[in-house]
């Protein structure tokens, strides 16, 4: 386990998202409405696409390529598709928007 | 552990893969399976061709199991590959090419095989069937370049294939050797009814006609009859029935007589070899429809899973023709002979015609026209068999027992259906599988269930039914069967939406949602985007768009592509350029590794496989505008030569192109558009398949519009022919505009004018005064637009989103 610093609130719009990669992995943080940063692995399951790229509605982003829509939080693919995204667990420093991420 | 056996499927078609699906439920480890097939695709929906045919369904859609299910199910499945023959002796199946698969179990399922007129001329090239997607491909392509088709057979296929044609937008013929149409399936009161509706609809039919013969060199060009007539015509689709595919039993030394021949739980004189779908006869029937066929399948696996079952006895079928607008329904024997008794009704100011045929004081038949709802319960009274005696009244006029009080309704029937009854035929639905999304998987209302188990999701003959099992499940817990809104979200029509928004003057999607009561409060990404451009259309002035929601696309102003890289098209008006222009696009391609460089269908360059971050910097060296090929607006207006060079050139096509592409550009609607000019009738711009199209003729412009070239081909209507430039721009913006403000999100111009009609579009338009109104407010809309590239190229708060956050810190 290990805390990266990512970056700070300002630099995702409010549901946008922005893309890091951490070794071999490519990371989708996600800013909601209601200030939270969520992060998950940016693939799909369905045929790999790039979720940073989708439309974000409430705690689920549509995936550009197909619709299927995935659970920021969970990372479970709902219904009436199946699958599952990794999940990273993020914090926000209060005082300066810090970003991190911990993997 | 035991070696599992080796199973064999041939034919990789409707029933047996469905069989096998049900044995890897009821036996997962036992078998080793693998499948041949003969055709290139995973098991699809054959039924669904029609749909797919008629415009309503993609090929994509009807695959049943897609090539991961084989996979994940440790199936090995050869496509292409056609059976010679089964070694009985060696035990072994052989294919064609030479490829060799032993077995413990083989299962031959080849369905069946379309019955070719052994006519002169029917081996002829624009002579084929309708079985597979094959022949939907052939179709497809046959009315981009034909007008002219003919479908011989009048039976379900002949009329669902002539349907598809119609709207591929051919002139479709329709011969039948009958005096009347679908005489298997129908009597002659319920054909004639038909046949008015179908010729309603655009068909034509040429009645008690015997096909001669073929002519044309290599290509048909006309069906002769054998009264000496005959009709010119560039398609022919055989629809004139089926022979059970009994190709291998024949090679195998396997008995068969119309099919193979196979006993009540699908075995054939073969030891170890089964058969089941179309191609066997079981008790003298050939099946032609999926609901037997799934039964049969259902035995087949429990006795290849070793689980006790009965015996398959043999099926009642029903038929339902898909065909939209129409309504028909006939099950069991529905004329009456001697010893039956027919009661009907027909309404002809309705159009509703019933019939059922009783023998013995029970059902035995019934056709319905115009009013199909009570189909699935006389069907399921034909099945069980129950007698009917002193309820034929109410069984004629459609009020049920429980309306009158009575048992033995509708209701009883359903609660004593056993639980592994199919209700619906077409995806092989049974009873328990409904009761399983209702109780478990808290589906509560008919969509619900729709998308959860498919059950009438093709063909709607078995909706009754499964809303009584959803009421007999649900019990109070029924949901509103809610009425379809723009998407899940919400139970209002566009036109509703728009309206409130208007009334209210509702500023943001937000306050929309909110308001309107939206049931999902956050929206999806059906009715943001349609919301965002409601309000835009709406105030064109005071509404903010918002970028968050609309598509990819249309945030990063390039085109996504399936591997997450992006596809950038510079705009060239009209499809003119100069070299100056073309040396920088292939220096900028250069410079950023563009691994293709491709001319679009509407004469621009796309430059494809960049990676995001250098979006901006691409835009930055180009300095040319957005050629908009992502978003719903203004494609391109593809051009032809016109009188600059061309001998036959009337008008000037790449000017006028020009001036509409620089008009117009940027310009926000319901679904993309494209435009084009030709300069003379020989429409080398193809100007005629185009959202709008113009058309030079000697000294005047025809504007044609509600075009399309996609899935579903539409050519255009004429609007209307006018003599100057002017008048061009002045129709094009009034018509433009008008389909902004009444077409629903996502609908085509093709679509819409089909959906309001040519004549309310020409009414709209038909007064100058209306057409400049009109004009005006597209004009407001449009001075308010700017080039989305430079706008980011110049903006560091919005080019920041294409970059990657820069390197993670460990902290
Ligand atoms: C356009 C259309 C609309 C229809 N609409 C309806 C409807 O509304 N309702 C309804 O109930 N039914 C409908 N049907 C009929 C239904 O599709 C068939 O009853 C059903 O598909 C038959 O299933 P099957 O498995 O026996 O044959 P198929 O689904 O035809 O499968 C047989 C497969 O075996 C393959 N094959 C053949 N020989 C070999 C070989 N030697 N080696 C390897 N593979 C081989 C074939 O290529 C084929 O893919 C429709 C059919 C068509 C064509
Ligand atoms: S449409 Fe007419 S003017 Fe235009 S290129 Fe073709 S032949 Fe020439
Ligand atoms: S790749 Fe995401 S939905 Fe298909």
């Amino acid at each position: 386990m290990s805390k990266l610093l990512i970056g700070k609130l300002s630099d995702i719009d409010v549901r946008g998202s922005r893309t890091v990669r951490v070794k071999e992995t490519e990371i989708a943080l996600f800013r909601l409405e209601d200030g939270s940063v969520l992060a998950i692995e940016n693939r799909c399951p369905h045929k790999g696409g790039l979720l940073s790229e989708g439309m974000v509605c409430g705690t689920v982003v549509h995936c550009p390529l197909h619709d299927w829509k995935v659970d920021l939080h969970s990372g479970l693919v709902k219904d009436p598709d199946d699958g599952c995204v990794t999940t990273f667990a993020t914090e926000i420093d209060p005082d300066n928007g810090a970003i991190y991420v911990v993997i | 552990m035991t070696v599992p056996k080796k199973l064999v499927l041939i034919g990789n078609g409707m029933a047996g893969v469905r069989a096998i699906e049900h044995l890897l439920k009821l036996a997962p480890d036992t078998y080793e399976i693998t499948i041949f097939g003969a055709e290139p695709h995973p098991n699809y929906n054959r039924i669904m061709l029609s749909t797919v045919l008629a415009g309503s369904t993609e090929l994509k859609d009807i695959v049943i199991n897609d090539w991961d299910w084989y996979k994940d199910n440790h199936i090995t499945l050869h496509t292409n590959q056609t059976i010679k023959k089964i070694d009985t002796q060696r035990k072994v199946v052989i294919s064609e090419s030479g490829m060799e698969a032993p077995y413990d179990e083989v299962v031959i399922a080849t369905g069946s095989k379309p019955f070719m007129l052994p006519i002169p001329g029917a081996d002829k090239e624009g002579v084929i069937a309708f079985r597979d997607i094959q022949d939907c491909e052939k179709m497809f392509s046959a009315a981009k370049s034909y007008k002219k088709a003919a479908v011989i057979g009048a039976g379900l296929l002949g009329l669902e294939a002539a349907r598809g044609l119609l709207n591929l937008g051919m002139e479709v013929t329709v011969i039948h050797k009958h005096p009347y149409i679908m005489e298997r399936q129908l009597d002659e009161a319920a054909s004639l009814m038909l046949r008015k509706e179908l010729e309603a609809q655009g068909m034509k039919f040429l009645l008690s006609k015997h096909s001669a013969s073929i002519t044309g060199r290599g290509r048909v060009k006309e069906l002769q009859f054998t009264d000496g007539s005959h009709l010119a015509t560039d398609l022919i689709v055989m629809a004139v029935g089926i022979r059970p595919n009994v190709d291998l039993a024949r090679s195998s030394g396997i008995d068969y007589n119309n099919g193979i021949l196979v006993d009540d739980f699908m075995n054939t004189n073969m030891a170890h070899v089964s058969a089941l779908g179309e191609c066997v006869e079981h008790r003298g029937v050939a099946y032609g429809l999926v609901a037997p066929l799934y039964e049969q399948g259902a035995v087949l696996a429990k006795r290849l899973a070793g689980v006790e079952t009965a015996g398959y006895a043999g099926s009642v079928t029903s038929t339902k023709l898909k065909v939209s607008g129409v309504d028909v329904f006939s099950a069991g024997r529905f004329i009456e002979t001697e010893g039956s008794r027919a009661l009907r009704i027909q309404d002809d100011m309705a159009g509703t015609y019933k019939k059922i045929v009783i023998r013995g004081g029970k059902l035995i038949g019934a056709v319905l026209f115009g009013d199909t709802a009570d189909g699935a319960s006389l069907f399921a009274s034909i099945k069980s068999g129950e007698s009917i005696e002193g309820r034929e009244k109410e069984l004629l006029l459609g009020i049920s027992n429980d309306l009158l009080g009575k048992s033995g309704g509708s209701a009883s029937r359903l609660e004593n259906m056993p639980d592994d009854e199919i209700v619906c035929g077409c995806n092989g639905v049974t009873k328990g599988a409904i009761g399983d999304a209702v109780l478990n998987k808290g589906c509560h209302t008919f969509g619900e269930l729709k998308a959860c188990t498919k059950a009438s999701a093709s063909c709607g003959g078995c909706k009754a039914d499964i809303e009584g099992l959803l009421h007999l499940f649900a019990g109070d817990a029924v949901g509103e069967s809610a009425k379809e809104g723009i998407c899940g979200c919400t139970s209002l029509s566009r036109d509703e939406i728009v309206e409130q928004i208007q009334s209210m003057r509702l500023m943001t999607i937000k306050e929309v949602m909110h308001v309107l009561d939206w049931n999902n409060k956050e929206g999806c990404s059906k009715c943001r985007p349609s919301l965002n451009y409601y309000l835009g259309m709406l105030f064109p002035e005071d509404y903010v768009d918002e970028k968050e929601s609309r598509f990819t696309n249309e945030r990063y102003h390039a085109n996504i592509q399936k591997d997450g890289t992006y596809s950038v098209v510079p705009r060239i008006y009209g499809g003119v350029t100069t070299p100056a222009d073309l040396i920088k696009i292939a220096s900028v391609a250069e410079k950023f590794n563009v691994p293709l460089v491709k001319f679009t269908g509407g004469q621009r360059l796309d430059l494809f496989g960049v990676k995001k971050e250098d979006l901006p910097k691409m835009w930055e060296e180009l300095e040319m505008a957005s050629g908009h090929a992502y978003g719903k607006t203004l494609r391109t207006v593809k051009t032809c030569v016109g009188n600059t060079f061309c001998r036959f050139g009337t008008q000037d096509a790449m000017a006028m192109g020009i001036k509409m592409e620089k008009a117009f550009e940027r310009l926000n609607a319901p679904a993309k558009f494209k435009l084009a000019v030709s300069g003379c009738p020989r429409n080398c711009a193809e100007a005629t398949i185009k959202d709008l199209g113009v058309v030079a003729i000697d000294g005047a412009w025809e504007i044609h519009v509600g075009g399309n070239a996609g899935v579903k081909v539409r050519a255009c209507d004429l609007l209307t022919t006018v003599k100057t430039e002017d008048e061009v721009m002045e129709w094009t913006g009034a018509y433009l505009q008008y389909y902004r403000e009444t077409a629903q999100w996502n609908e085509r111009t093709a679509h819409w004018i089909d959906r309001v009609g040519l004549d309310t579009v020409k009414k709209a338009l038909e007064k100058q005064e209306d057409r400049l109104a009109l004009v005006e407010r597209v004009q407001k809309t449009l001075s308010l637009t700017t080039d989305p590239w430079k706008e980011i190229v110049d903006n560091d708060e919005l080019r920041k989103n294409f970059e990657p956050i820069a390197g993670p810190l460990p902290v």
